[in-house]
C-alpha cells in the first residue's frame, strides 16, 4: 500500500462522490415536482459510488486523519448495498404513507456518507464527526412520517438515547486523549505499546464508556432499550435501513479502534465484550420469542444478531474479524430480505404488522413466501443458506481462539432462535389464509431488491469461497501495521 | 489439491444420484401448479430415474476392498479447505440404494393421498430425497453437515404442511431436538478441523486423536446422533414426529432419517473416536438395551396404529446400536443389516397404515377390527411385515436381530439376554396389534372399505421382496460389508483381532 503519486483526493473518491450527491439530490429536489425523479438519481449516484470503490486508491489522507484501505473498502461496500436496497424498497411505502418527500434521499445518502468516514476514520475526531453525521441523518430519517405518532415518538426516542450514547463517546475519547495525549489511532496505539496503560484506572475507564457508546451503535444488551420501540415506530424502510448501516459502522469503529489502536488492552475489551456478546444473544432471541409484531421480533433479531457478530471480534484476531465482517455481509442481505417482504404486505389500508397477518402466504403468494421462508431460515444459520457460512465462520474464530464455551453458548441461543423464525414459516405454510386474497403493494424496484436478496442468501450459501476470501483480504489490507 | 482417498477416475454416479432429484424439484417449482397430474408423474419419473442411475452402485461396487468408491471429488472453499467429496464404502452403500427406492414408494403412496399443495409437497420430497443420499455418500464433514441441516427444512415442511391435526407440535418438537443435537455436532466439526486442519473424512480417518480430545468430540457428535436414532432418553420427539407425518414423511422417517444417527456412529464415533468409543461402549449398551426393553413396553400400552409403530421404532433401533456398540463383527454387520431391515419392514408398515389411514381416516386401533375379511390382499402384505417385524426365520428380521444379539451374548451376556427379552416383547404388541386391527369381528367403522389397489401393490411388492431376499440370502446384502466392517473394526481392536474376525466370519457364513 504505497502513497501513490497521484492527487489524494482519488483515496476520497467514494466519498466525493457520496457527498456531492447528496448536494445535487438536495439542488433538484428543489426544482423537481415528480420526487420519483429524485429517487431514480439518488439509485444511479449509489450506483456510481459502489463502482468507483473499484478505483478508489488507497492510502491516508489529511494527515492520517481518514484511512482508505481493504477494510474500509469492505464496509462502504456493506453501506452502499444497503444503501442500494434501501432506495429501491422506499419509493412504494412513502407514496402511501403521503411521506415520498426528495429530502429522505438526501438524508439517507448523508447518513451512508457519515457511516463511510467512520470506517475510513484514523483519528477519533474524524470518526465522532462520521458518527454524528450519521446518527442526525438517521434520527431525522426515524421520524419522517410526520403525521404517524408512532414515528415521531421513535425519532425522539432514538435521538434522546442517542445523544445520550454521544456524551460517552465523548467523554471516552476525552479520557484516551488524557491518557495518551492524541486523537491519532496510530499514535495511540504506539503509545500503549510502548508505556503500556495496564492497571490505569483513566484508560480502563475509557474503555469502559467507548466500549458502551459502540454497543449503543451496534445495539448491544444493555443498550439495546432503544431498539423494539424505534425499530417499530420508525417507517420500515428506515428500520431495514438503519437495522444494518448504523450497525456495520459500529463495527467497523469497533474493530479498528479495539482491535488495532488499542490491541494492547485485548484482554481487558474482550472481557467486556464477551459479556456484551452473551447478554446480547440471550436477551435479544428470548425476547424475541414473546413478541407477535413482526417489527418488533426482527428487532430483537437484530439485536441478537449484534451478539454473534461480536463474538468474532471478542476473538480478537484477524480471523475473527474477517469473520464478523462476512457476518454482517450476510446479515445484510438477510435482513433487508425480511424487511422488504414485510414492506410488500403493507398496503394503504392494511398494515399486516402482526405475525398472524402472515398466515396463509405460502399459498397465497408462493413466490413471496418461499423468499421470506429462505430469509427465516437463513436468520437461524439452516444451511444452504448464507447465514449458515456467517455463523460457521464465526463460531471457527471463536474456538480457535480458545473461546469454546461462547460458541457453545451462541449455539444454544440459535437454537432458541430456531423457534421464532419458525413462527413466521409455520404461520405461512401450515395456516390457512384469514383474509381472502392477501393484496400486496409491489412494485418492480422492491421485487429487484427483493430478487436480489434472496439470489445472494441462496449464492453465498452454496458457493462462500468469494465472499470468505473477500472478508480475509479485506483484514489483510488494513492499513494500520 | 490431491486426491487423497481413492485415485481412480472420477465416477459421476453419486453426484447424479444427489443432483437429479435437486434439479427435478427446482423444474416443479416452474410448472403451473394446477396441474397436478403432470406435476406427479415428473416426480415419479424423477425419482425412478434415479433409482437407474444408483444401480451401478449394486452392480459395480467392489466388495473386497473397504475402500471408498465411486469417488468424486472437487475444490469448493479452499479458504477453510474443503473439499465437494462424495463416495461410498461397504457401510453406506446400501443406504444410498435403500434411499432411492424408498423416496420412489413415498411419492407412489402420496399419489391420491396429497390433495392440497401437491407442487410443493413433490418439491420437499424429492429435495429430501437428493439431501438424504447427499448424507450418506459425503467424504467431508462439512459438506455432510450441510446435506444433514438442509434435510430438516424439507422434513419440517412435511410434516407440519401435510400432518395429522397435531402437526405444529410435532414439527417444532421434531425441528428443535434434531438442531439441538446438530449444532453441538457442528462445534465438533469445527473443533476437529481445528486441531487437524481438514474436513476430509477418508484422512481423519487415520487420524489419531488424543483420548481427552476424542472424548469430548465424541460427546458432541453424540448430541447429534443420538437425537437421531433416537436413543432413550433423547427420543420424545420421535413418536410425535412419526404419528403426525403424513404417510410419505412417516416412511422417511423411519426408514432413512433415523438411520443417519446410527450411520453417523459408524461413520464418525468409531473410526475417528475408537478409543472414547470403546470407552464408552458400555454406556452404549446400556442405553440400548433400555431403549429396547423400555420401547417395546410402551408399545404395549398404546392405542394409535401409527404410534405403536413409532415407539416400535424406538426398540428396534435399540438393537441396532446394541449391534454396533457391541464391537464385534457378528454385531456390527447385524446393525448395519438390521437399520436396512427397519427401514424395510417399518416403512412397509408406515406405508400400510397411511394406505387403510387413506381410507379410513382413524389411526385408532379401537376403530378397526376384522380387516382381514374387508382388505384381503391387504392383510396378507401386513402379515409379512408383521412377521419380519417380530423377527420370523425367513423373514429379513431374523437375520438382523439373531447376529446382534449373538454379538451382544459375546460382547455382553446380560445385555444379550435382555435384548432377547425385547424380540419377546415385540412379538406380543406386533401380535396383539395384528389381531385387533385384522381379526375379531368387523368393526362396522372400517366395513365396506375397498381392498388396495394395483398401484398400491406395486408400492409394497418392492419390500416384500426385499423382506424375503434377505430374510433367505441375507449374503448378498451382508458381502457389501464384510470388508468394510473387517477393516474397521481391525483399527479399533488392533492388528491381532483381524485374524480372528476373519475366522468367525468364515464360520457364520
Amino acid at each position: 500500500m504505497q502513497i501513490s503519486e497521484l492527487s489524494p483526493l482519488l483515496k476520497l473518491l467514494p466519498e466525493m462522490i457520496v457527498a456531492s450527491l447528496g448536494l445535487v439530490l438536495l439542488m433538484v429536489d428543489a426544482f423537481v415536482k415528480r420526487k420519483e425523479v429524485v429517487a431514480g438519481l439518488a439509485l444511479a449516484g449509489a450506483l456510481a459510488a459502489f463502482f468507483s470503490l473499484k478505483f478508489g486508491d488507497f492510502g491516508v489522507v489529511f494527515g492520517g486523519m481518514f484511512i482508505s484501505d481493504g477494510y474500509s473498502v469492505f464496509f462502504k461496500l456493506i453501506f452502499f448495498i444497503n444503501l442500494i436496497l434501501s432506495i429501491m424498497i422506499s419509493g412504494r411505502y412513502l407514496k402511501d404513507e403521503n411521506s415520498l418527500h426528495g429530502e429522505y434521499y438526501c438524508l439517507l445518502v448523508f447518513s451512508t456518507l457519515g457511516m463511510m468516514v467512520m470506517a475510513s476514520a484514523g483519528n477519533l475526531i474524524t470518526l465522532y464527526l462520521g458518527l454524528e453525521l450519521m446518527a442526525l441523518s438517521t434520527y431525522v430519517l426515524a421520524g419522517f412520517v410526520r403525521h404517524d405518532t408512532k414515528s415521531t415518538e421513535a425519532a425522539v426516542k432514538y435521538f434522546l438515547t442517542g445523544g445520550f450514547s454521544t456524551a460517552l463517546l465523548l467523554y471516552g475519547i476525552s479520557l484516551l486523549y488524557g491518557v495518551t495525549g492524541s486523537m491519532d489511532l496510530r499514535t495511540i496505539a504506539a503509545y500503549i505499546a510502548q508505556h503500556g496503560v495496564s492497571g490505569n484506572p483513566m484508560a480502563l475507564l475509557s474503555l469502559v464508556l467507548l466500549s458502551c457508546a459502540f454497543a449503543f451503535k451496534i445495539a448491544a444488551v444493555p443498550f439495546h432499550m432503544w431498539v423494539p420501540d424505534v425499530y417499530e415506530g420508525a417507517p420500515t424502510p428506515v428500520t431495514a435501513f438503519m437495522s444494518i448501516g448504523p450497525k456495520a459502522a459500529g463495527f467497523a469503529v469497533l474493530g479498528r479502534v479495539f482491535l488495532y489502536a488499542l490491541s494492547n488492552m485485548s484482554v481487558e475489551w474482550s472481557l467486556i465484550l464477551s459479556v456484551l456478546s452473551i447478554l446480547t444473544m440471550c436477551v435479544g432471541n428470548v425476547m424475541a420469542l414473546v413478541q407477535t409484531n413482526i417489527k418488533r421480533m426482527l428487532a430483537y433479531s437484530s439485536v441478537a444478531h449484534a451478539g454473534y457478530a461480536l463474538i468474532g471480534i471478542v476473538a480478537a484476531t484477524p480471523e475473527g474479524l474477517s469473520a464478523t465482517m462476512n457476518y454482517l455481509f450476510i446479515y445484510t442481505f438477510m435482513n433487508i430480505g425480511a424487511f422488504s417482504v414485510v414492506l410488500m404486505l403493507h398496503t394503504k389500508d392494511f398494515k399486516a404488522l402482526e405475525i398472524s397477518d402472515y398466515a396463509g402466504l405460502g399459498k397465497t403468494h408462493p413466490i413471496l413466501g418461499a423468499a421470506m421462508l429462505v430469509f427465516m431460515f437463513s436468520l437461524t444459520g439452516i444451511p444452504p443458506m448464507a447465514g449458515f457460512i456467517g455463523k460457521f465462520y464465526v463460531f471457527m474464530s471463536a474456538v480457535r481462539s480458545g473461546y469454546l464455551w461462547l460458541a457453545i453458548l451462541a449455539v444454544i441461543f440459535s437454537v432458541i432462535s430456531a423457534f421464532f423464525y419458525l413462527r413466521v414459516v409455520m404461520y405461512m405454510y401450515m395456516k390457512e389464509p384469514q383474509r381472502p386474497g392477501m393484496e400486496l403493494t409491489s412494485s418492480h424496484a422492491i421485487g429487484a431488491a427483493l430478487a436480489v436478496c434472496a439470489t445472494f442468501v441462496l449464492l453465498i450459501g452454496v458457493m462462500p469461497e468469494r465472499f470468505v476470501e473477500f472478508a480475509k483480504a479485506a483484514v489483510k489490507m488494513l492499513y494500520f501495521q | 489439491m490431491i486426491n487423497t482417498v481413492c485415485p481412480i477416475e472420477q465416477s459421476c454416479v453419486l453426484t447424479t444420484a444427489i443432483l437429479l432429484p435437486v434439479l427435478a424439484a427446482a423444474a416443479l417449482m416452474l410448472i403451473n401448479r394446477e396441474r397436478h397430474t403432470t406435476i406427479k408423474w415428473i416426480a415419479l419419473a424423477a425419482s425412478i430415474g434415479n433409482l437407474i442411475a444408483v444401480v451401478p452402485l449394486f452392480t459395480n461396487f467392489d466388495k473386497t476392498s473397504a475402500r471408498m468408491q465411486f469417488v468424486e471429488q472437487y475444490r469448493w472453499i479452499e479458504a477453510w479447505h474443503i473439499n465437494y467429496c462424495v463416495g461410498v464404502d461397504g457401510i453406506s452403500v446400501l443406504f444410498v440404494l435403500l434411499s432411492a427406492i424408498i423416496a420412489t414408494l413415498c411419492v407412489l403412496v402420496s399419489w391420491n393421498s396429497v390433495k392440497d399443495k401437491v407442487k410443493e409437497f413433490y418439491i420437499a420430497i424429492l429435495f429430501i430425497e437428493g439431501a438424504m443420499i447427499g448424507v450418506f455418500a459425503a467424504l467431508d464433514m462439512f459438506l455432510f453437515y450441510m446435506f444433514w441441516e438442509a434435510m430438516l427444512i424439507p422434513m419440517y415442511l412435511l410434516i407440519g404442511v401435510w400432518g395429522g391435526p397435531n402437526r405444529l407440535y410435532a414439527a417444532v418438537k421434531f425441528f428443535l431436538y434434531t438442531l439441538t443435537g446438530s449444532v453441538l455436532m457442528l462445534l465438533g466439526v469445527v473443533a476437529i478441523y481445528i486441531v487437524t486442519g481438514t474436513f476430509d473424512m477418508v484422512r481423519l480417518m487415520n487420524t489419531q486423536l488424543p483420548f481427552n480430545l476424542q472424548m469430548l468430540l465424541f460427546w458432541a457428535f453424540f448430541a447429534a446422533f443420538a437425537v437421531k436414532v433416537p436413543m432413550f432418553p433423547v427420543h420424545t420427539w420421535l413418536p410425535d414426529a412419526h404419528t403426525e407425518a403424513p404417510a410419505a414423511g412417516s416412511v422417511i422417517l423411519a426408514a432413512i432419517l433415523i438411520k443417519m444417527g446410527a450411520y453417523g456412529f459408524l461413520r464418525f464415533s468409531l473410526p475417528m473416536f475408537p478409543d472414547a468409543s470403546q470407552a464408552m461402549a458400555p454406556a452404549m449398551v446400556v442405553l440400548s438395551v433400555i431403549a429396547i426393553i423400555y420401547g417395546g413396553i410402551i408399545c404395549l400400552s398404546q392405542k394409535d396404529l401409527k404410534r405403536l409403530i413409532a415407539y416400535s421404532s424406538v426398540s428396534h433401533m435399540g438393537f441396532v446400536t446394541l449391534g454396533i456398540f457391541s464391537l464385534n463383527m457378528q454385531g456390527m454387520e447385524g446393525g448395519i443389516l438390521q437399520m436396512i431391515n427397519h427401514g424395510v419392514i417399518t416403512g412397509a408398515l408406515f406405508l400400510c397404515v397411511g394406505m387403510v389411514y387413506e381410507r379410513s381416516h382413524t389411526r385408532e386401533i379401537a376403530d378397526y377390527g376384522g380387516l382381514a375379511s374387508v382388505m384381503p390382499i391387504f392383510s396378507a402384505f401386513f402379515m409379512v411385515f408383521t412377521f419380519a417385524s417380530i423377527g420370523l426365520p425367513g423373514t429379513n428380521g431374523f437375520v438382523g436381530e439373531f447376529l446382534i444379539i449373538l454379538g451382544g451374548f459375546t460382547a455382553n451376556k446380560t445385555a444379550g439376554i435382555l435384548a432377547a427379552t425385547g424380540v419377546i416383547i415385540g412379538a406380543v404388541y406386533m401380535l396383539c396389534l395384528y389381531q385387533q386391527v385384522f381379526y375379531t369381528g368387523v368393526n362396522e367403522k372400517i366395513a365396506g372399505l375397498c381392498d388396495i389397489t394395483l398401484r398400491e401393490i406395486v408400492t409394497l411388492l418392492p419390500l416384500l421382496i426385499l423382506v424375503f431376499w434377505i430374510g433367505f440370502y441375507p449374503g448378498a446384502f451382508t458381502g457389501f460389508m464384510d470388508a468394510t466392517v473387517a477393516s474397521l473394526l481391525v483399527k479399533l481392536k488392533g492388528g491381532e483381532m483381524h485374524a480372528l474376525n476373519t475366522l468367525i466370519q468364515a464360520v457364520v457364513r
